[in-house]
């Protein structure tokens, strides 16, 4: 079999595990709750009685006991059923993958972004350590990463949108603007164009950090002192030999800051009024909708095992030398 | 080396002037602006500097932003403070265990470990949050579970390391009991790169704090600097003062505690030298 398709099989098998502790710790998680799926329904439709109430208790598999109960949840899950939004009198799965979109264009960005620019100032830092520049690029990326990502979206708001009118307020597309084609394409980019920098800015600093610190270790080893001494062409030596190394930290901590990109759509899609996933957990959270909170987790958890496996594969692609 | 070294120690003192303010602001609030923040004491939208009783002016309900924003510091960094400490606790209790017992439990507790650095750690303090009630405490409960891994593995590796080394062994000749050894013989070489990481749980939890608080999900009956930003949004572009404030508030608060953070780490991997 080919090598990568082995290191997908394993990390898939790997993966099992972790969803089961996500599944079953968010399940107990929940038990804490005052109340279940039911006594929020009855409360927001007017009531009922007892037996209107085991009744639905036992169409939507939430009766009886806990062990009984962790099993039909479990069942469901192997399934793929998500259950039934009380909220949006939908099911789970229907509003995430409506969603879902959405935030991966938003989040995809901003990790390029945040990897993309980190990575240049970066090598712009370690060409001359210690001098303004270095002083400067190191300075905006830590004060960056200090700043909340919504007031980095409100103070961008203000001034492109509501000061100098560049680009749209909030959503993801116009109704005005054409609908499909590649006028609808350029449409929702302009909507991105905020949330991605605003998401992606803030967590540009560790990318920078690592990428300084990989090109000034590649600096002082013996085989770019070779290519020197070989003749090689400084900007050959620069981005083929020394690049190429350095960025190995820096496409591992993609992998471990996606899930924390995630996290902060949550944030940036409320700010932005993106329809996305992020605030579907938001909405989930204000309107105590906790069947739909748990969907919500468990498909980010689904979503950062994903990318951390393509991380793995570009990583086998990037340094052959690693045994996948 | 020595001027980056330098240049480390300058930063951390800048970033420990500007935290011992705010400290100082949080612990004086009660002495400098007695009285509730939450309350109107004032004509509201007065701006900065106009009115001596308001120094930093007044919000839409006339509510005093200097007030607010030293009582909004009380929280910040007591949550900031409480949740690193109990993170670092809970991760450093578990990693020692897994580190020093190894075989199932070391598998069974770092399987754990793995499961909840998967969920996106703003997800889950989200979810415990709403089920827990927007308390304080619960946002603190919230940061510990989300963020315990961290510090679990990083100890975890150095146990590892540590227990086959020859006091250990010297140790266990003289029949010390094993708990013992791990708590009080290993864990305490195991330390240093913990306290490195501290800097950081400290920082990222008074981010994943203010952004709960600005999605309204903080206490309601507490001045917190994410809520204050929250509300100024209205207003916001006719004082922008009342998201600026605030939002510079986290800010600095952050960086000074990062500032602070690296120049440890600097000192400690110059004292260790790994």
């Amino acid at each position: 079999m080919h090598r990568s398709l082995i290191l997908v099989r394993r990390r898939l098998l790997q993966a099992i595990p972790v969803l089961a502790v996500v599944a079953i710790g968010v399940f107990f998680l929940i038990e804490l709750a005052p109340g279940d799926a039911v006594d929020a329904y009855m409360a927001s439709t007017g009531g009922g009685d007892a037996a209107f109430a085991l009744r639905l208790r036992q169409e939507w598999g939430i009766e009886g006991a806990w062990p009984a109960r962790l099993g039909s949840y479990l069942l469901n899950l192997l399934t793929l059923n998500l259950g039934q939004s009380l909220a949006f009198s939908q099911p789970v799965s229907h509003l995430i993958a409506d969603r879902i979109l959405n935030t991966l264009m938003l989040t995809v960005s901003g990790l390029g972004v945040a990897a993309g620019l980190g990575t240049i100032f970066g090598v712009a830092a370690a060409a001359r350590p210690g001098s303004i520049r270095d002083l400067l690029l190191t300075g905006v990326a830590l004060v960056l990463n200090a700043t909340p990502g919504f007031f980095v979206g409100l103070l961008a708001l203000l001034l492109f949108s509501v000061k100098l009118a560049w680009l749209p307020l909030n959503g993801i597309s116009s109704l005005d603007a054409p609908q499909e084609g590649l006028g609808h394409v350029f449409d929702v980019a302009r909507h991105l164009i905020l949330p991605v920098l605003a998401l992606g800015l803030t967590y540009m600093a560790i990318y920078q950090r690592l990428m300084r610190a990989g090109m000034l270790r590649a600096a002082a080893s013996d085989y770019v002192r070779t290519a020197r001494a070989k003749g090689l062409a400084p900007r050959r030596i620069l981005w083929r030999h020394m690049a190429r190394n350095a960025i190995l930290p820096v496409v591992t901590m993609i992998g471990v800051q996606s899930s924390s990109l995630l996290g902060g759509s949550v944030v940036i899609e409320t700010v932005f009024a993106i329809p996305g996933f992020g605030r579907l957990a938001y909405e989930a959270v204000t309107q105590r909708d906790l069947t739909l909170l748990v969907g919500v987790v468990l498909c980010g958890t689904i979503l950062v095992i994903l990318v951390n496996l393509a991380i793995d594969l570009l990583y086998g692609y990037l340094d052959p030398r690693i045994e996948v | 080396m020595a001027s980056a070294g330098r240049r480390a120690a300058w930063a951390g003192a800048v970033g420990g002037g500007v935290l011992a303010l705010i400290i100082l602001a949080a612990a004086a609030a009660p002495l400098i602006l007695p009285g509730d923040p939450l309350d109107m004491v004032g004509p509201p939208l007065q701006p900065p500097l106009r009115d001596w009783a308001f120094p930093l002016g007044t919000d839409q309900l006339g509510r005093s932003v200097a007030a607010g924003l030293a009582y909004g510091a009380r929280l910040s960094v007591t949550i900031g403070a409480v949740a690193a400490f109990f993170s670092l606790v809970v991760g450093i209790g578990i990693g020692t265990l897994a580190g020093f017992l190894g075989g199932l439990v070391d598998d069974f507790l770092m399987r754990i470990a793995e499961a909840v650095q998967t969920v996106p750690v703003f997800l889950l303090a989200l979810a415990i949050v709403s089920v827990l009630g927007p308390t304080p405490q619960s946002v603190v409960i919230a940061i510990a579970v989300a963020s315990w891994p961290a510090p679990a593995r990083l100890v975890r590796a150095e146990v590892l390391s540590l227990k086959t080394r020859d006091f250990v062994a010297g140790c266990r000749a003289i029949g010390m009991s094993p708990l013992r050894i791990a708590f009080q013989q290993i864990l305490p070489n195991a330390l240093a790169p913990v306290i490195a990481l501290s800097g950081i749980l400290v920082a990222s939890a008074i981010l994943v704090e203010s952004a709960l608080s600005f999605l309204g999900l903080g206490d309601p009956n507490l001045a917190s600097w994410g809520s204050m930003v929250a509300s100024g949004r209205a207003a916001m572009r006719t004082d922008p003062y009342l998201v600026a404030l605030p939002g510079l508030a986290i800010a600095a608060t952050v960086l000074a505690v990062s500032l602070i953070s690296d120049w440890l780490t600097d000192r400690l991997r110059l004292t260790v030298g790994a």
